[in-house]
């Protein structure tokens, strides 16, 4: 677990929520997106995302969310903007292990660290993932073509 | 109300959450549960044990005795005219699911219409959204005055030849208001109209009357008034229990039947009580009846009321609280907490509290319609019961006061 202090990690939560990243939709229609409505909570978000052959060229987002899945999802945004489609699964991948209390490597998931703690309460794991999910989603279709 | 005593009564409150003693405020959700019920589940398990109309030994007339016994105990209470217009069942959700497929099925026609309204829970309206896909009917809604109250006045609006059935909550689960239900029903009624009750957020608060109201239809959760999970009651109007068909067929609802399909059902009630029913539930229903009414109806609503008018004073002190439902007469207090005249998510406000080992609920309530109404995404809602005190109130109103958008996302660290 990183020794960062507390107050720099809730910062981090605080600023991606108070000023969401890629926080807008794109009319284009090379965006894909999926609209991810929770059953435990009123997030209701819509994720997209553009690919540019292997590479991840734009990520959005916008809904209606808490701060734990507006912050997660802003973050997410800007980890894997410019990534290739691997580079991202290997961040997504890390970022579920950190959820799921096993290791995992610090420096691919940079501020997303602020959410290792986020499993204290159990029914905000949904809100941490929501976003993340939709990406890797996203992900998966656009390799199974 | 001694609420001192009441409070002994149940074990469950000697637990902590988050290290700290509980205080329960989602009474809306579902009910604690008080020994007395507790015991009756548990002697279910350790004495009586046989299924209900089925053996001849003892065991067996005893379960009988207890179970019968409690329908009528629950047509007393909800002064039904007899109790063969009792049909126990799951809850809520499934008397109402049950009403509209067996209407939907038997009594309406294509373009018919349903009239509900946007503050219904889902159990109420999705039944009959369902049944429309089905049976060509159309679900139309009561506007709601600005409040987000049913009025008379608007559902005279509303009404219309093709409306045959009216759905609505007695009591609101997310604003806690109380709808004309006897003035509709006689309206409803001059129209030609069938009116069903949900009394999920009703029957545990306030004295209920079927006959008085006249309604046709009426269901309630044993869960919500100290009872059981797993039982609730569907009342209806003997004449249309005995006209209608039930949903579901299977064992001990039938009187006879044979390869040829001839069918022979029981009588009202038990033709709609097939298989074997949560016979535990139903003798804890019994003992929450009598719990209830030990206490009293009247001074269950009024501590709730006073309860509500307390901390409404106390947090309008704060000014960071906004209410939805101030005039709401109810223990429920729907509400969201500003930060720097921002609003904070409900659910973040809500984790803060769980920190506190204070229970609330955030969200939509299952009243998603509502969202339109209040223009927010979700709120907050504390729900008071008996067993609640001023005490919590304060512990609840000082952890409200601690609710900053920093401190909210703090939990996590
Ligand atoms: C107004 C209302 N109707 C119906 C229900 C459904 O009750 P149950 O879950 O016991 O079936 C609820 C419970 O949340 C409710 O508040």
């Amino acid at each position: 677990m990183s020794e960062i202090d507390p107050n720099l990690l809730r910062d981090i939560i605080m600023d991606h929520y108070q000023y969401p990243r890629n926080h807008q939709l794109s009319e284009e229609p090379s965006y894909q997106s999926k609209h991810m409505a929770s059953e435990s909570c009123i997030d209701d978000i819509t994720v997209q995302v553009k690919f540019d052959q292997d590479r991840i060229e734009d990520v959005r987002f916008d809904g209606q969310a808490c701060t734990i899945s507006t912050a997660s999802t802003s973050i997410m945004s800007e980890l894997v903007k410019g990534k290739t489609k691997e580079e991202a699964n290997e961040i997504i991948r890390n970022y579920f292990s950190m959820i799921d209390q096993k290791e995992y490597d610090e420096d691919l998931l940079e501020e997303a660290i602020a959410f290792q703690n986020v499993g204290k309460q159990a029914n905000r794991i949904n809100c941490a993932t929501i976003g993340w999910k939709a990406l890797r989603d996203m992900i998966k279709e656009s390799e199974g073509k | 109300m001694k609420i001192a005593e009441c409070r002994k009564d149940f074990p469950i409150l000697q637990r902590t959450m988050n290290h700290r003693p509980l205080v329960y405020l989602d009474n809306g959700a579902t009910t604690l549960k008080p020994q007395p019920v507790i015991d009756a589940v548990m002697n279910y398990y350790t004495y009586l044990g046989a299924n209900a109309h089925r053996g001849d030994y003892e065991m067996s007339a005893q379960v009988d005795a207890a179970y019968e016994g409690t329908r009528k105990k629950t047509a007393a209470f909800l002064n039904a005219h007899c109790p063969e217009e009792i049909i126990f069942n799951s809850g809520s959700s499934e008397g109402l699911n049950q009403v509209a497929l067996m209407l939907s099925g038997q009594r309406l026609q294509a373009g018919d219409v349903i009239l509900s309204d946007e503050s219904e829970h889902a159990s109420s309206v999705l039944p009959w959204i369902h049944a429309s896909q089905i049976h060509q009917t159309k679900v139309e809604y009561i506007p709601l005055d600005e409040e987000g109250k049913i009025t008379v006045e608007n559902f005279k609006k509303a009404l219309h030849d093709k409306v045959k059935v009216v759905c609505l909550a007695q009591v609101s689960n997310v604003l806690g208001f109380e709808a004309p239900v006897k003035e509709i029903t006689k309206i409803a009624h001059e129209h030609g109209a069938l009116v069903v009750v949900d009394g999920a957020q009703s029957t545990p608060h306030i004295p209920i009357d079927v006959q008085d109201l006249d309604v046709d239809f009426f269901v309630f959760s044993a869960h919500k008034m100290c009872g059981p999970t797993g039982v609730g009651v569907l009342y209806g109007k003997k004449e249309l229990l005995d006209a209608l068909d039930p949903v579901y067929y299977g064992g001990e609802s039938n009187a006879r039947f044979d390869r040829c399909g001839t069918l022979i059902l029981k009588e009202t009630p038990l033709k709609y009580e097939s298989g074997t029913q949560p016979i535990e539930g139903v003798l804890g229903l019994g003992a929450a009846i009598d719990y209830i009414q030990s206490i009293g109806k009247d001074a269950i609503h009024a501590h709730e009321w006073e309860l509500k008018q307390y901390f409404l004073e106390k947090a309008k002190a704060l000014k960071t609280i906004h209410f939805y439902n101030e005039k709401a007469q109810s223990g429920i207090c729907t509400f969201n907490v500003f930060d720097k005249g921002q609003m904070i998510p409900a659910q973040d406000v809500a984790s803060f509290l769980n920190t506190k080992g204070i229970a609330v609920r955030s969200g939509t309530h299952c009243a998603k319609m509502l969202v339109d109404v209040l223009q927010v995404p979700g709120t907050c809602r504390a729900s008071f019961y008996i067993y609640n005190t001023k005490e919590e109130v304060d512990q609840l109103v000082a952890a409200l006061q601690e609710a900053t958008l920093e401190n909210c996302i703090g939990i996590f660290f």
